[in-house]
């Protein structure tokens, strides 16, 4: 069934001056695209400082920083990513540019919601940089603020707490609007099984950032409370626990790599079955296992606390639950594998960072496993071993479906094709210098040498040139594909509205879509991939 | 679209309800006056347990509406109820 009537696309201000038009919009495609603009500058920010760290780590000693500001880069690169770009990105982005296409509605339930959460995405993040320009410097804890160092620290630390409140404020209005826009503006015929799993893996995501965010709020708000008041929370030394920071803060951000992830998993659910024609294998399973995930990952938070005084049995429980999280993931893997076996492949650039997402993601995966394990734990513990596990995770993982996600949507939302040949090469750069960049950091964990660390020894140095050239390949990659990117926005030809031929309802509307999406509300009579 | 049926609860219902939380109120502070050791804070919240239900059931028309919401509510409390358990299982093997 096709919906393309010509009319007036979503980019009309409708009389309105562009800035007041884009600002105070509520139109879900448009708010995704403030997101999508704001999470690259955002991006960009985080990659530079992690560059900068790439070339402080190339030879023992000091090579372009001093430690004090080594330790402030790490924590900013971290608050940055995870806090601005991993955990909004894909749900923020193409959440909202296709969550009510892909269920035939006209826009999310609540659209004034859905603008109030960017502007708070925004305050929090002006805060969090503001901590590099204002006070005592930036916060040199890490991101994961660990009581009693960030208690005692004399850096902003205060502030960059309260952004990550906000931020999380942000996170928990989009999850809200997200589920009620599941349960309430699905299109006639579109029952919960007829559903796109990319709509599923929302939805999943949704309930962890409605239910787990929260603990992080008031935790970190805990933190500030103890740093101006003086209440011994986490501090031994007023007669807190610090190991009850860690626990309450993982509780969330173990979650929280799902919240990551999950969405990830969505874009490659859609992608796979597109560029294989095929029905997708096992899409009940798929989507019991985006569920799964959600509420398995609940419970492994005590996997990061191994080495942290937590007690005997709790740590057999927490390895064992983490060993059981990896059922659903691989149950996802085996399915898209099990979807391309006979398909007619098609080796776009969407199709191509899918495939590099299921090939990092298992390096990701399985290298999770390792730290997982008891016994291994304590030889990998704050080792480098675990930068890279995490790189490959959230960067092969959630980095590269958020890239599969723009190169697949780009047609929808810009009505324009990108340079395919381009394209292409951008992501062959990028995969190899991901590859050169991170693997030997977990030979380095492997070889011993810590994570956060400003120096090393000098037996080292050979894996740290290797990664920090392949920052340099990866660089490279990344400002390729955003040259790509940005022609393509500005000068590529006119797409099709339907030019992957996608069976999904975001590809039976025009390209870009109307204001309201739909001429007429489609009706859904059969599963989403039913390619012939 | 998912079909939304307006629900109007009765006067005389809110009305029991309301006289339900206020006796259970004067129950919590009454009881707090008797000393029952490591019942106390377990009278207490089971009290306010059954407070949060009412509310849930009648004011926030939990019993009215689609059965998937109970799910969803019951899944947030166990999720909830698992993280206490959790953490402070370990506080108990703690040496």
């Amino acid at each position: 069934m096709t919906n393309t009537q010509k009319h007036t696309d979503f980019y009309d201000n409708e009389g309105k001056p562009a800035w007041k038009a884009w600002l105070t919009t509520t139109d879900h495609k448009r708010i995704g695209l403030l997101y999508f603009y704001s999470l690259t500058v955002f991006f960009l920010v985080g990659v530079l400082l992690g560059l900068m760290m790439r070339f402080e780590l190339i030879s023992p000693g000091k090579d372009l920083v001093e430690a004090q500001t080594y330790n402030g880069l790490f924590t900013l690169h971290g608050v940055i990513m995870i806090f601005l770009f991993v955990i909004p990105g894909i749900p923020a982005v193409f959440g909202n540019l296709t969550l009510p296409l892909l269920l035939g509605a006209r826009d999310v339930a609540f659209p004034k919601l859905n603008l109030l959460s960017w502007y708070l995405y925004i305050g929090g993040a002006i805060l969090a940089l503001s901590t590099l320009l204002v006070g005592d410097g930036p916060p040199d804890t890490g991101w994961t603020f660990y009581a009693p160092y960030s208690v005692k620290t004399g850096t902003n630390v205060s502030m960059a707490v309260l952004s990550a409140f906000i931020l999380g404020f942000s996170s928990i209005l989009t999850g809200l609007n997200f589920l009620t826009t599941i349960h309430r503006m699905r299109c006639p015929g579109m029952t919960w099984f007829r559903m796109p799993l990319f709509a599923w893996a929302l939805y999943a995501t949704s309930w962890i950032q409605l239910l787990a965010t929260p603990v992080v709020g008031i935790t970190l708000l805990m933190i500030v409370v103890e740093r101006w008041l003086g209440i011994g929370l986490f501090d031994p030394v007023l007669g807190g626990d610090p190991v009850l920071y860690q626990h309450l803060f993982w509780i969330y951000s173990h979650p929280a790599v799902y919240i990551m992830i999950l969405p990830g998993m969505g874009v490659i659910s859609e992608i796979i079955p597109t560029f294989s024609r095929r029905r997708i294998f096992g899409y009940k399973a798929i989507a019991y296992a985006s569920l799964a995930i959600a509420f398995i990952g609940y419970f492994v938070w005590g996997h990061h606390m191994f080495t942290a005084g937590m007690s005997g049995p709790a740590r057999i429980i927490f390895s064992v639950l983490t060993f059981l999280v990896a059922i659903p993931s691989a149950i996802k893997v085996f399915n898209w594998l099990a979807t391309m076996y006979n398909g007619s492949i098609d080796l776009k650039p969407p199709m191509l960072y899918a495939l590099g997402f299921i090939f990092l993601f298992l390096i990701g995966g399985l290298s999770g496993l390792v730290v997982g394990a008891l016994a291994t734990d304590v030889h990998l513990h704050d080792t480098y071993f675990v930068v890279g596990h995490f790189h490959y995770v959230m960067f092969g993982g959630t980095g590269f479906a958020f890239f599969a996600a723009l190169h697949y949507w780009f047609p929808k939302i810009f009505g324009r094709m990108y340079n395919i040949k381009h394209a292409t090469r951008a992501f062959w750069l990028l995969f190899t210098g991901f590859n050169v960049l991170y693997f030997p950091m977990l030979v380095l964990g492997i070889m011993g040498m810590p994570r956060r660390y400003y120096d090393y020894l000098p037996q080292f140095q050979i894996p740290n040139v290797i990664s920090t050239v392949g920052s340099w390949i990866t660089v490279a990659g990344l400002i390729y594909m955003i040259v790509v990117i940005v022609k393509g926005i500005r000068n590529g030809e006119k797409a099709a509205a339907n030019p992957w031929n996608g069976l999904t309802l975001d590809w039976q509307t025009d390209s870009p879509p109307t204001k309201e999406n739909f001429d007429v509300i489609p009706t859904v009579t059969e599963r989403p991939y039913e390619y012939k | 679209m998912v079909e939304q049926k307006p629900h109007i609860v009765e006067y005389l219902t809110n009305i029991y309800v309301w006289i339900a939380l206020a006796t259970l109120t004067i129950i919590t502070i009454w009881v707090s006056e008797f000393d029952l050791k490591l019942l106390t804070v377990t009278v207490a919240l089971g009290v306010a347990s059954i407070k949060a239900t009412l509310v849930l059931m009648y004011f926030m028309h939990l019993r009215f509406d689609s059965k998937i919401l109970t799910i969803m509510v019951l899944v947030t409390m166990i999720v909830f109820l698992s993280l206490i358990v959790f953490t402070f299982f370990d506080y108990s093997y703690r040496s």
